[in-house]
């Protein structure tokens, strides 16, 4: 058993509280101490101890639990035959997103793979235009045009379907914040067996060389696909493998070691001392896709084994009513309205319409020099159209 | 079903013995003359591997995992780690390494779980594959053959769904493969790894589990089919349909359709799109006066549009009672929309469509 933090008791009142806190949350900020971090190259790490409000409690335990929902209600959809194609889960990973995000200003950006559905939702989209993008319906996130692994939102460039490319992405996403002066960090998320991609390196190498804001995570959730990361990785010392970066090994599944790194990553990052690689110990629960049972290059044990130890929910959950800074009661009001929030978005993204086939042929531009597209035959002609907003085009 | 293009047909006695040999040595049965696509891939890279001890297989999830799409089911379990090797996600790295391993005397079967992840590693195909051969002045030929599903699969949106077919067939130096049913999986399976040369032999996902009829003749170890020789699928007078992989079979269902309204379409089933049997598609051409090309790619500088600039500038052009008409995919980048992905390929009405439209009918 690893990630529990220790509850550091106050004051008398924390304690009387605890007694309380089936009925009442008196408390409203408690102090944790995370698992230790492990560092390269670097000589002082993250805070080891947290303070955590009962505002950002709720919060936390809030995102961490709609992500879950939204991952089920994939999960079934895609059971339904509804989602098509791939479906990517982050189910166990929540921690991850919610501890990073937590730390996000305004300035700071994000690129990830295709697991992409909670980080979209943090992002700012609605859970009901994330599941319609699943659906391949109008009020998706991407129209329904970019289904599971392509998702975008500001300071999110998504999504992105091949595995590695979103590394070098991110450091020109972080280029960019260093060019335009705007003081913010690009958190760049890949996957274990994303980590031995050729373009990592390179662009590990470029960031160095250049200094560049960004923040290399690395979400090691133990496999890529069916592949153990020990069968994968010559080195699964994953937060090391910047060699001149610094790194921070992280306890991905407990929330508040995760944004007390991302803390500390961003003031780095901002400070002028070039990139940093995170890694954060993770595990997901479904297999790779939907379409994987993921029971095959690992045993039903050790998924279970995870999922009453280190589960990032419940363990979060278990923490704060600790500490009292919520209670039961409201726990459980939390999860009956994300509930009710996530099945009628649900409910929705199944009765939303497909957008009209005169969209085929929408945004392959920004700025179209040619009207006509072909379509199938020269008999099928159709008319370029302009939808989306274009950040870039002026 | 019309003719078959085969090599090496054994003499009736040593058929004979193999079939004997076979029933009693393997599980397939030859009384149900079926097999999936993905099981000729299958038999054909076991039957090479057992046949030459320099093939080995190497990729994503190729080995313990049996393939992503179980194509090399059971050849790490039969022929260990040494030659059915799982590679990390580095897709410039493996292809390297094969080509690498290629030109030191191996047979490597690179597999790239999908073609679109070829992308990173388009250089070594091209230039450490194609052109060594050439560069060497003749000296350091490459055998080494990249597999893998190519083109649309179902709901993977862009950068899932892409057709490789006129990408890699632009080289010179690369023979480009793209099978449509069983046989063709397998015999020309069976040749690429045979020959010297870099193969790039593209799949199809969506045809993997499909069953088609298959003869002893196929199942035979030594059985390969040339590459470079297309195939007529169906014989018909009046049109002629040139297409390849999923495209031969809307071809042959467009062809079905206009069958029940007198009009009877030819269709190629290229097999190889390099080299390009065109003197296939002249002889046919010069019989129906029409041709419609069939494939599921982008329309622009496609197969469609290679097929159609070497008829110009061969006599079939002074044969043509229409201009060469293509049938591709629309030239949009994939939608995962449903109904707009079904409008991004082409469909059995736009061919039917376009053979009515040639024909003034
Ligand atoms: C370049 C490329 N190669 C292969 C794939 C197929 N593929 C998709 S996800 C994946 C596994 C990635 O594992 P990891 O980086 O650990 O991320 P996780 O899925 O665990 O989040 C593979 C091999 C791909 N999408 N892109
Ligand atoms: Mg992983």
């Amino acid at each position: 058993m690893n990630g529990s933090s220790v509850l550091r008791k106050h004051s008398l009142k924390n304690v009387l509280s605890i007694f309380e806190s089936r009925f009442f949350s008196s408390t409203s900020e408690a102090t944790f101490e995370t698992k230790p971090f492990k560092l390269h190259k670097l000589e002082n790490g993250p805070s080891t101890t947290v303070t955590l409000s009962s505002e950002d409690a709720i919060k936390y335990y809030k995102q961490m639990q709609t992500i879950r929902r939204i991952e089920t209600a994939a999960g079934n959809l895609y059971k339904e035959k509804i989602v098509r194609g791939f479906c990517h889960l982050y189910s166990g990973q929540e921690a991850c997103a919610v501890g990073m995000k937590a730390m996000f200003r305004d300035t700071d950006s994000i690129i990830t793979a295709y697991r992409a559905h909670g980080w979209t939702y943090l992002m700012g989209v609605d859970p009901f235009s994330v599941l319609s993008e699943l659906t391949g319906r109008k009020s998706g996130n991407a129209r329904g045009k970019g289904g599971s692994m392509h998702m975008y939102a500001k300071n999110f460039y998504g999504g992105n379907g091949i595995v590695g490319a979103q590394v070098p992405l991110g450091a020109g996403i972080a280029l960019a914040a260093k060019y335009l002066g705007t003081g913010g960090v690009c958190f760049t998320l890949y996957g274990d067996g994303a980590a031995n991609q050729g373009q990592v390196f390179e662009a590990y190498n470029m960031s160095k060389l250049w200094d560049i804001p960004c923040v290399y995570v690395c979400e090691n959730n133990g496999y890529g696909m069916g592949t153990s990361s020990e069968r994968a990785s010559a080195s699964v010392a994953y937060y090391t493998r910047g060699d001149y970066i610094p790194g921070i090994w992280v306890d991905g599944m407990d929330i508040l070691a995760v944004r007390e790194a991302a803390r500390f990553a961003i003031d780095y990052c901002s400070s002028g001392k070039g990139p940093l690689v995170m890694e954060t110990a993770t595990y997901r629960y479904s297999g790779h896709s939907m379409s994987d049972p993921g029971t095959s290059y690992r045993t039903r044990d050790e998924i279970q084994e995870v999922r009453q130890t280190r589960d990032p929910i419940t363990s979060f959950k278990e923490k704060i009513i600790g500490a009292n800074l919520v209670n039961i009661d409201e726990l459980k009001q939390i999860d009956k309205e994300i509930k009710a929030q996530i099945d009628d978005a649900v409910k929705r993204a199944k009765a939303d319409t497909e957008i009209p086939l005169s969209e085929l042929s929408g945004d392959i531009y920004a700025k179209p020099l040619e009207t006509k597209v072909r379509g199938v035959s020269p008999f099928e002609s159709l008319e370029h159209i302009r939808i989306g907003q274009a950040v870039n085009l002026n | 079903m019309a003719f078959t293009i085969s090599f090496h047909k054994p003499s009736a006695l040593t058929n004979t013995v193999k079939i004997l040999k076979r029933s009693l040595n393997t599980t397939r049965v030859l009384a149900n003359k079926q097999m999936t696509v993905r099981d000729a891939l299958n038999s054909a890279m076991d039957d090479e591997m057992e046949r030459d001890e320099r093939v080995f297989i190497l990729g994503e999830e190729v080995a313990m995992y049996d393939g992503a799409y179980k194509v090399s089911r059971g050849l790490y379990k039969k022929y260990g780690e040494k030659r059915v090797i799982d590679t990390p996600i580095t897709e410039i790295g493996f292809a390297g390494i094969a080509v690498g391993a290629a030109m030191a005397g191996l047979r490597p079967i690179c597999e790239f779980m999908t073609f679109n992840f070829s992308l990173q590693a388009i250089d070594h195909v091209i230039n450490s594959a194609a052109k060594t051969f050439y560069m060497s002045a003749g000296l350091v030929n490459v055998p080494i053959v990249f597999r893998g599903p190519n083109g649309a699969a179902a709901g993977v949106a862009a950068q899932h769904s892409q057709c490789f077919g006129a990408w890699y067939s632009q080289c010179p130096g690369l023979k480009v493969i793209s099978p449509y049913n069983s046989e063709d999986a397998r015999g020309l399976l069976k040749a690429a790894i045979r020959d010297p040369d870099p193969v790039v032999f593209l799949e199809n996902e969506l045809l993997y589990g499909n069953q088609y009829p298959i003869t002893d003749e196929v199942l035979d170890k030594d059985f390969v089919l040339p590459i470079g020789k297309a195939k007529i699928e169906r014989k018909g007078d009046h049109i002629t349909f040139v297409a390849h992989s999923k495209g031969v079979e809307l071809a042959l269902d467009a062809a079905k359709e206009l069958s029940s309204v007198g009009i009877e379409a030819e269709v190629i089933n290229l097999r190889s799109l390099r080299p390009l049997d065109i003197n296939t598609i002249i002889q046919s051409v010069v019989r129906t006066n029409h041709i419609i090309s069939i494939e599921q790619g982008w329309p622009y500088a496609g197969i469609g549009s290679e097929i159609s600039a070497q008829i110009m500038e061969s006599e079939a052009f002074y044969h043509l009672d229409a201009p060469v008409i293509r049938v591709t995919g629309a030239d949009v980048p994939m939608p995962y929309t449903k109904s707009l992905e079904i409008a991004a390929l082409p469909q059995i009405n736009n061919i039917v469509d376009a053979a009515k439209k040639l024909l003034g009918v």
